[in-house]
């Protein structure tokens, strides 16, 4: 059912009946280490390259997350993924081998949440018992595309984000378990003509603000009923930032706000300057720390929200801004 | 107009919110780190003039050696820990060009030997060596003019 402007409240409400989590070896190293299901010490997962490395990533995500729930690959209807490289090849490559029906998708770092929205609204309304949403991001291979190659010598600005090694993946059905979708708000494209693609998490701030606002609007709710409000990959000055905006909008969310990217590394010991970034981070931090939570009943009621900065190397090049992109998804214990 | 005025306003408050490197601090590394380097090319090009070469042949010499260095360093992952410690001091000498010459080589290999390597080697080093003879041939055109007007 519609709920206010952007968002839909679910009348059947489908569960996330598993996640799985594989990260990188520096993933493993920080301080959720120990909370992901599967840490690689080889940053290349036995492959050749970084872009097979993410697509086996991605595929081991699934396998896991399937496997949990005993549930296999002929009964997931429909597959919702996507990653940061070019046209999605790491997804297409990754999931190639289960032959699930798939729809590619993009929505940079916000693609966790595109994917949740999607397969959730799937299930909810009646087009299969079992969706599976899957994201990564890999740092060698995103360096590669967006930035220079990695033995590259080069000073990163302290505002640059860490792309995090890392898939989360997520099975979505009518299996009932601890945790549900309830609702969700999707994001629009909020643009406050940024151009620096070093600063990410300025960039995506006013996309967060934009949901987090939306959402509370939509559902009639204030920030106090969701345990937490956690933002994907805004970093530590995205995060000054959306406290700002928010307080611009009268709203309070510093109290019950965490953001993954800040979460899944340790700033002094790890040298990853703003916070962890990609849509392997929001999608590995909400598998491996959100989801127990939810699941224990320690957070009663969460809201999601994995932020994008949806550039281009071409448009960025072209002297186009960043702009940035955010989508709710509310997650209830039960 | 209006959004134009709220894009700059956003601009300059992000930009006070973002921390910078400390400058002082930066530069007084890139000055110890550039400094060592240029040290080592000097003390290669003394001894080969101790060993009798002359000063052309010497400074061959001492540009190969240290291109033959940062390259094995960037193999061995190091010279990029030297750079992100020494900034400009580590990509401005010789040794930051070679470095950015062998990182594409060794990135963009799996791509093959046209498309990868070929093709990308001078990604990052192209527009130097572009611009540095554009530059060249501007000023060689200005001393040609200038010789002809007799100024030089």
């Amino acid at each position: 059912m519609t709920q206010g402007l952007q968002s839909i409240a679910f009348e059947q409400s489908p569960y996330v009946v598993s996640s799985a989590s594989v990260v990188g070896k520096k993933e493993g190293e920080g301080p959720l280490g120990k909370m992901f299901d599967m840490v690689e010490t080889e940053n290349l997962f036995g492959e050749d390259t970084w872009e097979a490395a993410e697509s086996t990533m991605q595929k081991e995500a699934c396998v896991l997350a399937m496997g949990k729930a005993h549930i296999h690959k002929e009964d997931v209807r429909f597959l919702f993924g996507g990653d940061l490289l070019r046209q999605g090849i790491a997804t297409s490559l990754g999931v190639e081998a289960f032959g699930i029906p798939m729809f590619g998708l993009f929505g940079a770092c916000s693609t966790s949440g595109e994917a949740l929205a999607l397969a959730s609204m799937s299930v909810a309304a009646g087009y299969g018992d079992y969706m599976l949403a899957v994201t990564s991001s890999h740092f060698g291979s995103a360096e590669k595309e967006f930035r220079f190659p990695l033995s590259y010598a080069n000073q990163r600005p302290l505002s640059a984000q860490w792309t995090v090694t890392g898939s989360g993946a997520f099975l979505v059905g009518k299996k009932r378990s601890h945790v549900r979708i309830t609702g969700i708000t999707v994001g629009k494209i909020v643009d406050f003509g940024l151009k620096d693609s070093q600063n990410m998490g300025a960039c995506m701030a006013p996309a967060a603000a934009d949901t987090i606002e939306r959402n509370l609007k939509d559902f009639g709710r204030v920030p106090d009923d969701y345990s937490r409000i956690i933002t994907g990959d805004l970093g530590y000055v995205g995060q000054s930032i959306l406290f700002d905006l928010m307080r611009g909008k009268e709203i309070d969310i510093k109290k019950n706000h965490i953001d993954c990217g800040m979460m899944i590394f340790d700033q002094n010991k790890q040298d990853t300057h703003a916070g962890g970034s990609g849509c392997g981070c929001a999608a590995s931090v909400l598998s491996s720390y959100v989801l127990p939570k939810l699941e224990r009943g320690e957070w009663k009621r969460v809201l999601f929200v994995p932020t994008g900065a949806l550039m281009s190397t071409v448009s960025f090049n072209e002297g186009e801004s960043v702009p940035g992109i955010a989508h709710g998804i509310v997650l209830e214990h039960c | 107009m209006d959004r134009k005025k709220q894009q700059e306003a956003y601009e300059n408050y992000v930009k006070k919110k973002t921390p910078v490197h400390n400058l002082p601090v930066n530069m007084a590394k890139a000055f110890i780190t550039g400094g060592i380097i240029c040290a080592a090319g000097q003390s290669i090009l003394n001894y080969c003039e101790k060993m009798g070469l002359n000063k052309d042949i010497s400074g061959g010499w001492t540009s190969m050696i240290l291109i033959l260095a940062s390259v094995i360093l960037t193999a061995l992952n190091i010279y990029p820990r030297i750079a992100k410690w020494g900034g400009a001091g580590a990509l401005v000498p010789i040794t930051g060009f070679a470095n950015s010459v062998a990182a594409p080589a060794i990135e963009f290999q799996k791509e093959g030997q046209v498309m990868g390597i070929g093709c990308k080697i001078f990604t990052i080093a192209g527009p130097v060596i572009l611009y540095g003879v554009f530059t060249s041939w501007v000023l060689g055109f200005l001393y040609w003019i200038g010789k002809i007007a007799g100024i030089f």
